[in-house]
């Protein structure tokens, strides 16, 4: 199951704003992205029923980002490009928390893929469900 | 302040950078443009009733100031890999400090590469994220 969305030249130059790059290093209308924007490919336009948060299954008050990785296989795309994505749950591991119970650990897998059907990008993202809300565990 | 790359060596540091405090505007902002509206962020209720002091700033805005950062070094062209670890919640009113060295330089597949080394920390010193990035340097 993969979803395909356009990476939009407005979208792009609010993004640039927003984590504050220089407007140089992305300019024109085939601006080139800024790296984390692939983030908001799954954010923004992932289909509910691919979501790999659901296929997680882990309590949204108790989520943190533990860690996040972009591996671009060539050029990073640009404004105007068309990506299709897929994500994957990969391993999934358990810790002690910091404060007693268990932390949940998941891998997700988004491979990117350009008009032409190439593999351009792949986001390793991990994900940590704490064992308890609001507490000074690890993570963002 | 792109550097040409094929003077890029070991050992050698940008110029950190210090941003301005981060205000819950700049998280709103954020949100909007990368479509994760998630409440912690924005909703201090919400916070408050999680367990947390206040709203706090997304990770994936700090994770971007920091890409920002090291691709307007070495030049978001070349860039092939970003990485980062959350260390630490970043909130209101922080103001954040980005630093890179490159580590090491070595022949990739696709032709020479940098490996770089980042960090980014609050105003008491606190790394907020660590991580590396590969750039191509030819």
């Amino acid at each position: 199951m993969s979803y395909t969305f356009p990476l939009d030249y407005s979208k792009v130059q609010e993004f640039v704003r927003a984590v504050k790059a220089n407007p140089e290093q992305h300019a024109g209308e085939d601006a080139v992205i800024p790296p984390t924007m692939l983030t908001s490919g799954r954010m923004i336009w992932e289909p509910a029923d691919q979501s790999g948060f659901a296929k997680l299954g882990f309590d949204r008050r108790r989520i943190l980002h533990g860690e996040e990785e972009y591996i671009f296989h060539g050029p990073l795309p640009r404004a105007g490009q068309k990506l299709t994505a897929e994500t994957t749950v990969g391993d999934r591991f358990e810790k002690p928390g910091k404060r007693g119970g268990v932390m949940t650990f998941a891998k997700m897998i988004t491979e990117f893929r350009d008009e032409s059907g190439e593999l351009i990008a792949t986001q390793n993202s991990t994900i940590i469900e704490t064992a308890t809300t609001g507490g000074k565990e690890e993570g963002k | 302040m792109t550097t040409t790359t094929e003077t890029v060596v070991a050992g050698q540091q940008a110029e950190s950078k210090t941003f301005p405090p981060l205000t819950r505007t700049d998280f709103v902002k954020y949100q909007g443009a990368s479509g994760d509206f998630h409440p912690l962020h924005h909703d201090d209720t919400f916070a408050r009733e999680t367990g947390f002091p206040s709203v706090f700033s997304v990770g994936m805005l700090q994770a971007g100031m920091l890409a920002s950062y090291v691709t307007d070094w070495l030049g978001v062209e070349n860039l092939r890999r970003f990485k980062i670890r959350f260390a630490d919640k970043v909130w209101p009113g922080d103001e954040l400090t980005c630093s890179a060295v490159v580590v090491d330089t070595y022949e990739a597949e696709d032709g020479r590469r940098a490996r770089v080394e980042l960090v980014c920390a609050r105003q008491n010193g606190v790394k907020a994220l660590v991580g590396d990035a590969e750039f191509l340097i030819d």
